[in-house]
């Protein structure tokens, strides 16, 4: 069923005069290159009270991929994601995840999707491990409730009620309950919120291994970090429009160019700085000296400084990351 | 399709409905309270004058069978659903793979697995201390008792749409007492007022009781009866279908 479906969506993409897709035999080794799409949206819409929350977003997700959907609270991202789980009626576009369509195809599209969503809960007296033998009799074939505990690290708390679970505990049985029916392809909203930076690690490696092992996944997230570590690919959502859609290092190379030369240095003129290849401007600030440039400023000043007899200990460069991509395109002003 | 999903759920709902005291003590522990108290003012007596000249508590028991079928209807399944849907359980269950039928199918097992065991109880205790006498027809006990489940599973489900378990627990609460006092659980019809007699008329518990004393007090069964408990059942059923709500 699952092929027919995908052939299906294929063959009308070919018929419609567009180049066909490339056929991936290793997709691991494919990172970042749009394969067989596993999600493809067209103009998806979804309108509350006439305001437009989703406005027109179009993308897609190859098989295999870690794609990221980031934005600011309220910049359509659960909505959207929402949409592509059948769990909201789309008002436009079209959208078709594992070939199918979500609106009407909605029973067996979560029979081969996982969704860990915000904003839900368990029953307060439910074990750990009887919620995960609970979802994992949905479906036939589906993983061994055991084995998931232990990746996620909930073995010791098998047998305590949702209730008594920390905030980070909660989260990873989540996602192992999203992981629980062996899925094709995995929603993960906000999936390290709550969690520790050693948890937040681990469930980086683990959401890897999971792809690794031929899972797609669809990380909704507000850590720029995350989605730079992890994403084959990210969308950048802003009032409900995609401002920016590539991989972090192209958005980084398109956004940010900006890199920051630190070094601490004794009073003095280092007015010259200025004349180095590829520095755009010099400052001091508390000792230190701060120096912005682009392309291989960092060589340049070293040389520079060198030429000039002057040898920091601490010279380093700050590389633009994605948070500033993020706030260079969505601008600084803060909603919270 | 598996039964695996209807069978993990009716246990894992099962093992839920015991973890709250409040429900079980509610449930099981309420119908027979009223059994001692009613029984100890009447006894088993006949009187012609009331109880169309049946013992006090042969009467009483089918009626407190059609009870306990009312208090799982009205106020377990409709509060824990509300809970279910406050708490973003359904949100979850309905992202994922879970068969419909199954978290309603499981509700409805699990329900029904309490009224039995209320309900047996119930004949229990009146057996042991008030020496009833045994039902007329079994089977037509059973029948009777399988449609107050169909009825008040319906209501349940229609009582389950209020957004909030507050509101699902007022609800119910206020149909249950009113139920309870004027569908023959209570007071013999013949010593209600006129007025109280007109609410009886309304509320489904009167119909299911008349409806499960019928065979077992071996009394004629009115078709009326019937016909209205199924139209209640249907009518419930079919706006819950319309109008419940997963989040």
């Amino acid at each position: 069923m699952a092929a027919c479906g995908t052939v299906s969506w294929w063959e009308q993409r070919e018929d419609s005069g567009r180049a066909p897709w490339v056929i991936a035999v290793g997709v691991a080794q494919l990172k970042g290159t749009v394969v067989e799409p596993v999600i493809v949206v067209e103009g998806l819409t979804k309108r509350y009270g006439g305001t437009a929350v989703v406005d027109g977003v179009s993308f897609e997700v190859g098989r295999g991929e870690i794609f990221g959907i980031l934005g600011r609270n309220g910049a359509g991202k659960t909505t959207t994601v929402e949409c592509l789980e059948g769990l909201r009626r789309a008002d436009g576009g079209r959208m078709r995840v594992l070939g199918l369509d979500p609106a009407t195809q909605a029973a067996e599209l979560r029979r081969r999707i996982g969704s860990q969503l915000q904003e839900s809960a368990l029953p307060q007296r439910i074990k750990v491990w009887e919620a995960l033998r609970w979802f994992a009799s949905f479906v036939p074939g589906a993983r061994d409730p055991d084995q998931l505990m232990t990746q996620w690290g909930l073995q010791d708390k098998r047998n305590t009620h949702f209730s008594d679970l920390s905030g980070g505990q909660r989260q990873r049985l989540f996602i192992a309950l999203a992981l629980v029916n062996d899925p094709e392809l995995v929603f993960l909203d906000e999936m390290t919120t709550g969690l520790d930076p050693a948890a937040r690690h681990t469930a980086w490696d683990l959401v890897r291994a999971v792809r690794d092992a031929g899972t797609s996944v669809v990380l909704v997230t507000h850590f720029m970090e995350e989605a730079e570590r992890l994403c084959d690919r990210v969308a950048v959502l802003e009032r409900g429009t995609i401002v920016a859609l590539g991989t972090p290092g192209a958005l980084i190379a398109e956004h940010a160019r900006q890199i920051t030369v630190r070094f601490s240095a004794e009073a003095g003129d280092l007015g010259w700085l200025a004349a180095v290849a590829g520095v755009d401007q010099v400052a001091r600030r508390n000792g230190s000296v701060e120096v912005q440039g682009t392309g291989p400023v960092l060589a340049e000043v070293a040389a520079a400084l060198v030429g000039h007899g002057i040898r920091p200990a601490d010279l380093r460069a700050d590389q633009p990351n994605l948070e500033e991509v993020f706030l260079s395109i969505t601008g600084r002003r803060s909603d919270e | 399709m598996s039964l695996r999903a209807l069978q993990t759920s009716a246990w894992t709902e099962a093992k839920l409905f015991v973890r709250e005291p409040m429900t079980v003590a509610f449930t099981l522990v309420l119908p027979l309270l009223f059994l001692f108290v009613l029984g100890g003012v009447f006894g088993n007596k006949p009187n012609p004058k009331y109880y169309g000249g049946h013992g006090p508590l042969d009467f009483y028991v089918p009626a407190y069978i059609g009870l306990v079928w009312a208090s799982v209807g009205l106020l377990a399944l409709p509060v824990h659903l509300a809970r279910y849907r406050e708490d973003g359980v359904l949100r979850r269950l309905r992202a994922s793979a879970a068969p419909r039928w199954a978290v309603f199918g499981s509700q409805a097992i699990v329900a029904s697995v309490i009224a039995l065991a209320g309900g047996a109880l119930v004949i229990a205790a009146a057996a042991l201390c008030y020496h009833i006498h045994a039902p007329r027809s079994v089977w037509g006990v059973l029948a009777a008792w399988l449609l107050a489940g169909v009825v008040f599973c319906c209501a349940g489900l229609l009582l389950s749409c209020i957004p909030t378990s507050r509101g699902a627990l007022s609800a119910g609460l206020g149909l249950f007492f009113v139920m309870m006092m004027l569908s023959g659980a209570g007071p013999p019809f013949e010593v209600m007022t006129g007025v109280m007699r007109h609410v009886s008329d309304v509320l489904p518990l009167t119909y299911m009781t008349r409806i499960l004393q019928a065979p077992w007090l071996g009394t004629a069964l009115a078709w009326r009866d019937l016909a209205v408990a199924l139209a209640i059942a249907l009518a419930a059923a079919t706006t819950a279908r319309a109008v419940f709500r997963w989040e």
